[in-house]
């Protein structure tokens, strides 16, 4: 008999159906929406490039021979070339958190977002939140999926809302006390810097009221878990979901916390070899590849996430049928997450180019020495730029923290080196060192 | 009348410091002086030698990044006032510091200023024009090697 730390209560039965009837209607919705892309410009020539009709689709398995989307694709059709419906069918429009150069826009109808809702519904109530609660929702609330997918998942199951959104934390603290909310919903490393504003604060965090937190945007190990859960007293939940998908919402843990559920009756998830795109053995790490089965305005065939996880297909004793995803572990491409904002080395290496006319060497390095990320650019000086005047080497210091800052987004700490210090790599540079993914989850 | 300067990038780690001055002395080089400017992330050491340029080439040998300018070093008395003499001097000719340090002689009541002035040629003519003693380099190696 499994010991369930609370009671173990489903939100929708879809969530538990049999795997053949949930292969039936997935394969049934993936008819659908291969009908449905075929009046999308990009999918109508990639259907026609590889030659598929709706009528190809006979199994799952046929799910391997259709184009991929890759978010350069969304980026070349920006900003929503790729609605499968008009305009006048839109509710919401929300961006992505990313800071490449272009924001990507993606764009949800009312069945869309009545969708979203009920998924991240199904993750809530998987972690413990009930219609008597209060959440605190402590995420930005804007162009970023998080503050208004939560917001309207917490409305669906009929808990109370305290939209604190996010940032100013002596408020926050002020908030859970007086409003006694039993629920945080936030990033991981706020829910730690809470923590330490409260015991600043002469308060023991241990007795702060929420007993539940639903954390996700952003990596996070077991090792951070255990922290928030006993600095905080409370049952920490991971969700995971990305903009171009839906949002948060795409899995999410049980009571169990083995593993997030995939929502599979409107999502087809793939775990595949970066390089081959060949599916990877049962169990092993790959590319989490998506294909929206449901969503109307903006739907995506074989999204190709960037993330490395793991599947597992076997029952879960909570009920859900439902595959369950490992944490992300890490990222095909180099993309950080920093303080919640996506960060490629790229654009550290466009902004020394605007600094310096060439491309110096550099090496970004990401820690989390309290609750939030640091991240330090080292950059090699170089003879011509090098000046015996103080001011000027601090000007040129400015002039790439600046540059930095204006390009990424956020604030990084420059430092200047000694050229010919940074390791000289043959083939792909590795530019970054995280500390903060170094433990075994 | 300018002397040539030595300045040298130091990231701000232990021993980064000694790495040029060893690689000097190895060479057999003199430091006639120094000057050491830092910050919390990285420092500037500026040096005085007699060999400016073999000692560019053992600090460049030796992997460090080096920039040599021009300063102006004047000899002033080693006395209350000697330099407040010639800042007076500077800033009445409206002439900008960079930055400047200084140093002194056991043997002599003597002290040299180094300075370094955007357009040293213009400073040290009006520094001539005012009597002030600006030092060839031959001079200055004299006085602190003699």
């Amino acid at each position: 008999m499994t010991d369930f730390p609370f009671e173990n209560r489903i939100w929708d039965s879809a969530e538990t159906a049999p795997r053949a009837e949930l292969e039936r209607l997935q394969l049934d919705r993936l008819r659908g929406l291969v009908s449905r892309l075929a009046d999308v410009p990009f999918y109508k020539n990639a259907f026609a490039e590889a030659g598929t009709s709706p009528e190809d689709i006979r199994s799952l398995d046929d799910l391997r021979r259709l184009p991929m989307t890759t978010k350069d694709d969304l980026r070349e059709h920006y900003p929503l070339g790729f609605l499968a419906v008009g305009r006048d069918k839109l509710a919401r429009i929300h961006g992505s958190s990313g800071t490449t150069g272009k924001p990507t826009f993606v764009a949800y109808t009312a069945a869309d977002l009545e969708l979203w809702a009920n998924l991240c519904a199904r993750f809530l109530v998987a972690g413990g939140l009930r219609p008597e609660h209060t959440a605190q929702i402590a995420f930005g609330y804007g162009l970023f999926t998080g503050g208004f997918g939560l917001h309207y998942g917490v409305e669906k199951v009929g808990a109370a809302i305290v939209p604190a959104a996010a940032g100013n934390t002596q408020r926050q603290l002020t908030l859970m006390c007086d409003l006694q909310t039993d629920v945080l919903v936030c990033t991981p490393s706020y829910a730690l810097t809470i923590a330490e504003a409260a015991a600043a604060a002469g308060l023991e965090p241990r007795d702060l009221p929420p007993r539940f937190g639903h954390f996700g945007a952003e990596p996070w190990t077991e090792d951070m878990r255990r922290e928030i859960e006993s600095r905080l007293g409370l049952l920490a939940f991971n969700n995971y979901g990305l903009s171009e998908v839906i949002g948060p919402g795409v899995s999410g843990e049980c009571a169990l916390r083995d593993g997030m559920h995939v929502q599979e009756d409107h999502f087809l998830i793939e775990c595949l070899d970066p390089d081959t795109l060949e599916p990877v053995a049962e169990g092993e790490q790959g590319e989490l590849v998506i294909t929206t089965l449901t969503k109307e305005a903006f739907p995506v065939l074989r999204y190709r996430t960037r993330d490395i996880a793991r599947l597992d297909r076997s029952p879960c004793p909570c009920g859900r049928t439902t595959a369950r995803m490992s944490r992300v572990v890490g990222r095909t491409d180099d993309m950080l997450i920093i303080r919640g904002v996506n960060v490629f080395p790229s654009q550290i290496e466009e902004a020394l180019l605007h600094v310096e006319g060439t491309a110096p060497h550099y090496m970004i390095e990401v820690d989390r020495p309290g609750t939030l990320d640091v991240a330090t650019v080292r950059v090699e000086v170089r003879e011509q730029d090098f000046s015996d005047k103080m001011s000027q080497m601090q000007a040129l210091r400015d002039r790439i923290d600046r540059e930095i800052q204006s390009i990424t987004g956020i604030r990084m700490s420059v430092e200047l080196i000694e050229p010919q210090t940074l390791e000289r790599f043959v083939g792909k540079a590795k530019r970054v060192i995280d500390h903060r993914v170094t433990d075994s989850s | 009348m300018k002397l040539h300067q030595l300045s040298v990038f130091l990231e701000n780690k232990p021993g980064r410091l000694s790495e040029p001055c060893v690689a000097l002395a190895d060479a057999g080089i003199n430091i006639l002086t120094l000057s050491l400017a830092d910050t919390q992330q990285f420092g500037i050491l500026r040096l005085i030698v007699r060999d400016w340029q073999k000692a560019r080439d053992v600090l460049e040998k030796a992997g460090c990044v080096v920039k040599v300018t021009e300063v102006v070093a004047i000899e002033v008395a080693d006395q209350p006032g000697g330099l407040a003499t010639v800042l007076k001097a500077l800033e009445s000719e409206s002439v900008n510091i960079e930055y400047m340090y200084a140093f002194t002689f056991r043997s002599e009541d003597k002290a040299v200023l180094v300075f370094r002035f955007d357009d040293p040629d213009a400073a040290v003519a009006k520094l001539q024009d005012r009597k002030l003693n600006v030092l060839s380099p031959v001079e200055l190696y004299e006085l602190v090697e003699q």
